[in-house]
C-alpha cells in the first residue's frame, strides 16, 4: 500500500457515503484516501461478529432507498452487494392477536379486513397516491437540492422543472402533497383510515430517526420514505444485506479500491488543517499530517465544523446555524443472539417474521412512548421495530440459531441525568427492550446467548454520531432539501474553502441511500471541486 | 393428463399456491407460494429443494457400453473416469443437436445417461453392432435437487460426512436413513448443489429426511418458477427453449449444431467417428453461422422508455421465454432472444440470445425488442461472458 501523504481528495470517515463518495472520485481518475477511525469500515452500516458465529448488523439494519444506478455505475453486485427482500411487516397486538401485511395484495387485503373491512379497501387506494407522490419526491433525491434563492438560469429551470412535476400531480394530488408537507402522520392516516390497528404501525414510519412524536406536525412526510422502499430500479420493498449492512459498505470500499483509493481504518482524524482559510489536509490524532487539495467530510455537520474546522474558524452566523442544527438523537439499537426463534403470536411457521416486525399496539402507546421521552425518560414501553435477519441469511448467524435485531423508539440522547450517564442506564434500558418482546414471545428471556445495548451515548461514543442521530440530523422538513444542513451550503460545499461534505447531514439525507456520497461526488468533479 | 412423481405427496401437502404445470407429464411445482421470489432467494442464499423425477434416465450396461456412449456423445465418454459425470449433447448425422444432459460413468460396462427428451429409440437404433443393453429407467427412480450455498451442509446432516469432499461432476453411493441413494454432485442453478436420486419407494422418505436436516440451514421446496431464473442467470441453454431437438423441427433453420449453441466446448472431434463428426468437422472449420451468447439489457435505456410515462420501470418477477427479435445498430434482424430474467442478484437485466456469429464478439452491441405502454421500441443490449453468475462455491 502506498504510504504517500499527499493526495487528490482525503475523505474522512469510512462509512457507506464517504466510500461511494470516494469511488466516484477515483473512478474520475482522483488520487484519493479515505480514513477511518475504526477498526472496520462502513459507519453505521456496519457488521461485527460480537459474539461467536453471529454477525450483526449492529446500527443501521435495512436497506431501502439505496440509488440503484450507484450499484449500476460502481458496479457494486460484483463487490458483493446482495439485498435479499423483507416480506412482510407484521404488528404483534398485546391480545395474542396480529396484524400481518404482505406482498400479496389479496392477502392483506383479508388481514386488514378482520379489523376494519372498510380500511382494507382503501388501503391499496393509499398505496397507490403514495406510490404518486413519492415520484415527486424521487426527483428531488436523485439530485442535487434546488436553490430557490438563485437567480443563476439553470437554478431557475430546475425549480420550473420540480414546479412542473409538482403540477403535473394534478390538484388533488398537489393538495395530498401540501397536507403532507406540514400534517402529522396520524392525522394524515386519519384522513384515509379508521382502524387504530393499522394506523400505528403505519405512523411510525413518520418518527423515526427524529424526536417527534407521531401527533407531530411534520412527521407526515417521513411516511412518503416508506414508498419509495427501491430495490432492483423498481417501487418496492426493503431489503436485507446479505452477511450484514456493512456488506453494503464492504462493496462500496472494495468499489473504491478496484478504481485505485486508498483505504485506511484504525486512523483517527483530529483536524481539518487550514491553510489562509483553506483546506488543505488533515492531522491525525497521532500528529502526523496528510494533505490534499480537497477535503471532503462524511461525518455530520457538527462534528465537521466543531469537531475538525474549530468554531474559531468559522463565519458566526453559520456556526450558529450549525449549532441550531436539530441532531437530538431519539433512538438507541438492542442487538441479540438466540438459540430460539421468537414467534411473535403466531406458530404455524416463520413467514411473518421474514419481515419487520413492530412493537406499536395503538397509536396511544406511541404517543405515551414519545411522553415520558419528552421529559428525558427513555420509554418504559418503547416502539420497536425488530428485524430477524438470520431466517433468510443463513451466513449471520449458526444454524438454528438467529439474531434479533431491535431498533427502539424513544431512547433521547439527552436523558435527565445528562447524556454521559447514559453507561449506567444502559442495562435498564436493554432489560426494558427484553420485557416488552417477552409480553408478546413468552420464553424469549431465556433463549438469550448474548445482548449487545447501544444507547444514543454510544452512538455517538463509538460511532461519532453526535447526540447519536442516526442520520446525522433530524430528517424534519426544516433541515431537508436546501437547508441541509444550513441555508445556503446545500450543494455540499462549505464556508471553508476545499472542505466540502459528503454524509447523511447533507441532501437528500439519511439511511443506507448513497446519494449524499455520489452527489457531492458528482458535485465536486463538476464544479471544480476537484 | 400428467401423472404424481413419487415425491407428489409431499409437495403437494406444501403446495398452497395449487400452481402445477406439465413437466414431461408430470405435475411439476411453479411455485410453492404465490410468489417465487422466496425460493429463488433461498436458492441463492440458503438451499432450495426440487422434485426434478421428470428428467429422462437411461441405464447403459454391457461390454461395449463405453464405446457405444463414445459413438453417439459428442464428447468422448472414455475419458470419464469412474464416478465422474459428465455434461454432453449428441447430435444427428447432419451435426445437428438432439439433446443435451449428463452421462455418469459407474464402470467401464455401466453408465447412466439423462435427457430433456426421450431419446432411448434414437439410441437404440444406433446400438447396432454394440454389445449393450438400454434400459428407461425414468419411472423408476425419483430425483430430488439440492441446491444453494447450504445445500452441502444439510446432505452432511442427512447422509453423513461422505459427500464432504465429493468434487463438482462427481458422485457417490450414500446411505440416506437406512436406504440407497446416489448423490452427484450436478445441478441447474449454476450453484454449489446436488442431486439425490433413490428408488421411487424411497422418495417420500428422502424428501422427508432433507427437509427436515435442512430446517436450520433456510432449505425451503423450490419451484420451477425460481429455478427458470436461476438458469438464466448461470446462461444454461435449454432445450425447446433456447434450442430445438433436431428431431422435432419442420424447418432447417429451427435446427442448431452445438457450435451455434455454446455447447462446442463439449464436442470432441479428434477421435474415432461418432454421430454427426464430420459435419461438425466441416462446421468447426467453417465457422458457425450463429452464437448462443449472454445479453445484458441497458438499464438507463430501459428505464428512460418508461420514465416518459412516469412509470417506474417493470421487470416481470419471472424468467421469460417468449422469443423476441434481437437487432443490429441499423435496425437489421440479427437473431433472437429466447429467455431472460431480470437477476435480482446481479442487479441486471439478462436475456439469452442466437445472434450471427459476426456480432457475438463480447462487447457486442445490439438492440433488444421492448415494448412499452403497448409500443414497441428498442433498447441498448450488450454481448457479455456466460456464466452470468458464476459464483467459487459452485465448484469448491
Amino acid at each position: 500500500m502506498s504510504t504517500s501523504n499527499r493526495y487528490d481528495v482525503i475523505v474522512i470517515g469510512g462509512g457507506h457515503n464517504g466510500l461511494i463518495c470516494a469511488a466516484y472520485l477515483a473512478k474520475a481518475g482522483r488520487k484519493v484516501l479515505v480514513l477511518e477511525r475504526r477498526h472496520v469500515l462502513g459507519g453505521a452500516a456496519v457488521t461485527e461478529e460480537l459474539y461467536p458465529g453471529f454477525k450483526f448488523s449492529v446500527c443501521s439494519y435495512v436497506v431501502s432507498l439505496f440509488r440503484p444506478h450507484i450499484i449500476r455505475d460502481l458496479e457494486l453486485a460484483k463487490h458483493g452487494f446482495d439485498l435479499i427482500p423483507l416480506e412482510c411487516s407484521h404488528l404483534p397486538l398485546p391480545d395474542g392477536d396480529s396484524l400481518c401485511r404482505w406482498a400479496d395484495a389479496h392477502e392483506t387485503r383479508r388481514e386488514i379486513a378482520r379489523f376494519s373491512a372498510r380500511d382494507a379497501e382503501i388501503y391499496p387506494e393509499f398505496g397507490l397516491a403514495m406510490s404518486k407522490l413519492s415520484h415527486f419526491v424521487k426527483a428531488m433525491i436523485d439530485s442535487p437540492a434546488p436553490d430557490p434563492a438563485s437567480l443563476n438560469p439553470r437554478e431557475l429551470a430546475n425549480l420550473l422543472r420540480l414546479g412542473g412535476q409538482l403540477k403535473e400531480l394534478g390538484p388533488d394530488l398537489m393538495h395530498l402533497q401540501m397536507r403532507l408537507l406540514t400534517m402529522s402522520a396520524v392525522d394524515f392516516l386519519d384522513l384515509w383510515f379508521e382502524s387504530d390497528i393499522l394506523k400505528a404501525p403505519m405512523s411510525v414510519s413518520g418518527i423515526i430517526g427524529t424526536f417527534l412524536g407521531v401527533r407531530s406536525p411534520g412527521t407526515a412526510y417521513v411516511l412518503l420514505h416508506h414508498y419509495m422502499g427501491e430495490i432492483d430500479g423498481a417501487f418496492r420493498s426493503w431489503g436485507f444485506s446479505r452477511g450484514g449492512t456493512g456488506q453494503v459498505s464492504m462493496a462500496c470500499a472494495r468499489a473504491a479500491q478496484s478504481y485505485g483509493a486508498e483505504i485506511r481504518t484504525e486512523c483517527s482524524v483530529d483536524r481539518v488543517l487550514l491553510k489562509n482559510a483553506s483546506a488543505c489536509g488533515v492531522v491525525l490524532e497521532n500528529g502526523d499530517e496528510i494533505f490534499a487539495q480537497t477535503v471532503v467530510s462524511g461525518v455530520d455537520p457538527q462534528r465537521t465544523f466543531f469537531g475538525f474546522v474549530g468554531e474559531e474558524n468559522l463565519d458566526p452566523e453559520f456556526a450558529a446555524q450549525i449549532r441550531r442544527y436539530k441532531l437530538r438523537g431519539s433512538s438507541a439499537k438492542v442487538n441479540y443472539a438466540v438459540d430460539k426463534l421468537p414467534m411473535f403470536g403466531r406458530t404455524e411457521n416463520d413467514l411473518h417474521l421474514r419481515g419487520d416486525i413492530a412493537i406499536a399496539p395503538s397509536i396511544a402507546y406511541l404517543e405515551k412512548a414519545y411522553d415520558q421521552a419528552k421529559y428525558g425518560d427513555f420509554s418504559d414501553r418503547p416502539y420497536l421495530n425488530i428485524v430477524i435477519p438470520s431466517l433468510v441469511d443463513p451466513t449471520v448467524a449458526p444454524p438454528g440459531k438467529h439474531i434479533v435485531s431491535c431498533f427502539v423508539q424513544y431512547a433521547p440522547y439527552k436523558i435527565k441525568e445528562g447524556p454521559e450517564h447514559w453507561p449506567k442506564r444502559s442495562d435498564a434500558l436493554g432489560d426494558t427492550v427484553t420485557d416488552t418482546i417477552e409480553e408478546y414471545c413468552p420464553g424469549f428471556r431465556d433463549s438469550i446467548l448474548f445482548r449487545q445495548v447501544l444507547t444514543p451515548w454510544d452512538l455517538e461514543q463509538e460511532f461519532g454520531l453526535t447526540e447519536g442521530n442516526i442520520f446525522h440530523g433530524e430528517l424534519s422538513q426544516e433541515q431537508l432539501l436546501f437547508q441541509r444542513p444550513a441555508a445556503g451550503w446545500a450543494r455540499y460545499r462549505t464556508p471553508i474553502s476545499n472542505l466540502w461534505m459528503c454524509g447523511s447531514g447533507t441532501h437528500p439525507g439519511g439511511g443506507i441511500m448513497g446519494a449524499p456520497g455520489e452527489l457531492a461526488a458528482k458535485t465536486m468533479l463538476g464544479g471544480g471541486g476537484v | 393428463m400428467p401423472i404424481e412423481s413419487p415425491f407428489h405427496p409431499q409437495t403437494a401437502k406444501r403446495c398452497k399456491s395449487l400452481r402445477w404445470k406439465d413437466w414431461s407429464g408430470y405435475y411439476a411445482v411453479c411455485a410453492y407460494d404465490t410468489y417465487a421470489e422466496r425460493e429463488y432467494f433461498a436458492l441463492r442464499h440458503s438451499a432450495g429443494l426440487m422434485d426434478v423425477t421428470p428428467l429422462y434416465k437411461y441405464d447403459v450396461c454391457g461390454a461395449d457400453a463405453e464405446d457405444f456412449l463414445t459413438h453417439v456423445m459428442a464428447r468422448d465418454i472414455r475419458k470419464l473416469a469412474d464416478g465422474q459425470v459428465s455434461y454432453c449433447c449428441w447430435c444427428d448425422e447432419a451435426g445437428k443437436l438432439l439433446d443435451d444432459g449428463t452421462v455418469w460413468r459407474f464402470s467401464k460396462d455401466r453408465f447412466r445417461v439423462t435427457a430433456a427428451e426421450p431419446c432411448l429409440a434414437w439410441f437404440f437404433e444406433n446400438a447396432h453392432g454394440f454389445e449393450v443393453s438400454l434400459s428407461d429407467v425414468t419411472d423408476r427412480i425419483a430425483t430430488a435437487s439440492l441446491q444453494g450455498p447450504t445445500s452441502r451442509d444439510i446432505l452432511k446432516q442427512a447422509c453423513g460426512g461422505k459427500i464432504e469432499g465429493l468434487r463438482f461432476f462427481r458422485m457417490t453411493p450414500v446411505s440416506i436413513d437406512g436406504f440407497e441413494a446416489i448423490v452427484t454432485r450436478t445441478g441447474y442453478t449454476g450453484d454449489l448443489g446436488f442431486e439425490i436420486w433413490v428408488d421411487n419407494e424411497h422418495a417420500p422418505r428422502l424428501w422427508d429426511v432433507l427437509s427436515e436436516a435442512g430446517k436450520p440451514y433456510g432449505l425451503l421446496p423450490t419451484g420451477l418458477d425460481a429455478l427458470d431464473v436461476a438458469r438464466v442467470e448461470a446462461g444454461f441453454i435449454m432445450n425447446g427453449v433456447d434450442y430445438y431437438s433436431a428431431n422435432h423441427c419442420l424447418i432447417e433453420s429451427r435446427k442448431s449444431t452445438p457450435y451455434e449453441s455454446g455447447l462446442g466446448w463439449t464436442v470432441h472431434l479428434d477421435r474415432e467417428p461418432f454421430i454427426g463428426q464430420s459435419a461438425l468437422r466441416a462446421e468447426k472449420y467453417r465457422g458457425p453461422d450463429r452464437r448462443f451468447v449472454g445479453l445484458e439489457i441497458d438499464w438507463d435505456e430501459f428505464e428512460a422508455l418508461f420514465a416518459k410515462h412516469r412509470l417506474p420501470p417493470e421487470v416481470c418477477s419471472a424468467a421469460w421465454r417468449d422469443p423476441k427479435p434481437i437487432y443490429n445498430l441499423k435496425g437489421q434482424h440479427v437473431g433472437h432472444a429466447t429467455s431472460g430474467a431480470w437477476s435480482p442478484t446481479l442487479k441486471k437485466n439478462l436475456a439469452l440470445a442466437t445472434v450471427q456469429a459476426s456480432h457475438a464478439k463480447i462487447g457486442a452491441e445490439l438492440r433488444f425488442e421492448v415494448t412499452v405502454e403497448y409500443v414497441r421500441h428498442t433498447v441498448k443490449a450488450v454481448v457479455v461472458k456466460k456464466p452470468f453468475f458464476d459464483p467459487e462455491r459452485k465448484r469448491a
